[in-house]
């Protein structure tokens, strides 16, 4: 089939897809008039039952736990066959990490960036923290804190090179983390049985709603999540970076 | 008017679609892919969306306030950053893929002259590395050396 034909194969059929698709969603209720009552009853019940101001963390982490320790895991299986799919294969060595290709060098970093990256690094770092902490009360929780701080291993690469990268990160403790954040999540949803309740039972002491110290679990399954997401994130960052700058085809002496 | 959000989420999946089923470059078909994951956004946040109503986190507005479903913006949080890291899986298979068969056309036709793989950055002809599988090495020069794109996937041997 050459290309025009297959375009056109698929037009035909793509057009009918659409009509049907939007057939089928013009059934909805019009957009804006929510009738649903998922929503509704956990607006109304959540911060009375959990304590948590914010009603999408009280979904995430606590009446959806399940399904986010599933999704943390396709997350986690994402990043490890990124890994396995990135390390040196059989006829690859790994060689000084040089910033230069042969014939293509990359221009100087300016000072600007040098400067502006290092100092935003703390407040990145810090916001990153606030908003993985603060994730059962406002906007925020640790899927979204992960890539804020994973950002700050960016800017250190960004302002630097990779080389000043590799010695801020040691790549240990990334992968410890990530393992860390994965097994976090079970664990505590362990001690939900252990504790004689259902699996990711809240049972700590749910405190006031407003509090930083609230919503029994919910603070210590964001702090897995944030680990978790901060730690693939970077190793995810290294192993691409590592892919152009450090793997080089093995030569055959001549 | 009511209408439009559906017709946005109809249209980014099918536009992502047609970016995929056309695509010459790996990359390029990974982004598409992203686009037909973003028309599920639009789609889930719109049908949770309530008019004049705030977000459904009752910090500093009281309980009971018109607010749009949490559900839906839950479902939507979690797939946007896992959607992060599976892109970044399939574009690792595109490294791969580049590496043994010096193309990213998923038609497997040549990229330009002079190109050269990432990881033997000394020879500069676009032939494969020598690598290569025999069966597709045998299976691009029956073709003759023209880009065809029909061509049946080679059995292994």
């Amino acid at each position: 089939m050459s290309p025009g034909t297959r375009r056109w194969v698929f037009l035909v059929a793509a057009a009918g897809f659409a009509a049907l698709m939007l057939w089928g969603l013009s059934g909805l209720p019009p957009f804006g008039e929510y009738r649903g009552p998922y929503g509704d009853v956990l607006n109304a019940v959540a911060v009375g039952e959990r304590r948590a101001t914010n009603v999408v963390a009280a979904v995430t982490f606590d009446y959806r736990g399940v399904d986010t320790m599933g999704e943390e895991f396709i997350l986690f299986a994402a990043v490890i066959g990124t890994a396995i799919l990135l390390r040196a294969q059989r006829d690859e060595e790994e060689q000084d990490p040089s910033e230069t290709v042969e014939g293509r060098s990359a221009p100087p970093t300016s000072s600007a960036v040098r400067v502006l990256g290092l100092a935003l690094l703390g407040p990145i770092v810090l916001f990153g923290i606030y908003v993985v902490a603060h994730g059962h009360l406002s906007p925020g929780g640790g899927f979204q804190g992960g890539v804020v701080l994973a950002t700050g291993a960016l800017l250190v690469f960004l302002s630097g090179e990779y080389v000043t990268l590799r010695r801020v990160e040691p790549a240990d403790l990334i992968d410890a983390a990530e393992s860390a954040g994965a097994a976090g999540y079970v664990v505590i949803g362990l001690a939900g049985l252990l504790a004689g309740g259902a699996f990711l039972d809240n049972l700590l002491p749910l405190g006031e709603p407003g509090a930083l110290v609230s919503a029994g679990t919910m603070p210590l399954i964001n702090l897995a999540v944030g680990l978790e997401v901060a730690g693939g994130f970077v190793l995810l960052l290294t192993e691409f970076l590592e892919q152009t700058l450090v793997l080089r085809r093995r030569t055959v002496a001549a | 008017m009511s209408l439009l959000p559906y017709a946005v989420t109809v249209w980014l999946f099918v536009i992502g679609l047609y970016g995929i089923a056309t695509s010459r470059n790996l990359i390029h078909m990974v982004t598409c892919l992203s686009v037909v994951q973003s028309s599920t956004y639009v789609l889930l946040l719109s049908v949770g969306f309530r008019r004049n109503a705030t977000a459904p986190i009752f910090l500093d507005v009281p309980v009971g306030t018109r607010a749009v479903d949490p559900v839906v913006s839950a479902l939507a949080l979690t797939d946007v950053v896992v959607g992060a890291t599976v892109a970044a899986l399939l574009l690792a298979l595109a490294v791969q893929v580049h590496k043994r068969l010096v193309t990213l056309d998923p038609g497997g036709a040549p990229g330009p002259a002079g190109l050269t793989c990432v990881s033997c950055p000394r020879s500069r002809s676009p032939s494969p590395c020598s690598s290569l599988p025999p069966w597709w090495a045998a299976a691009r020069s029956s073709g003759g050396g023209q880009p065809t794109r029909s061509r049946s996937p080679p059995q292994p041997p």
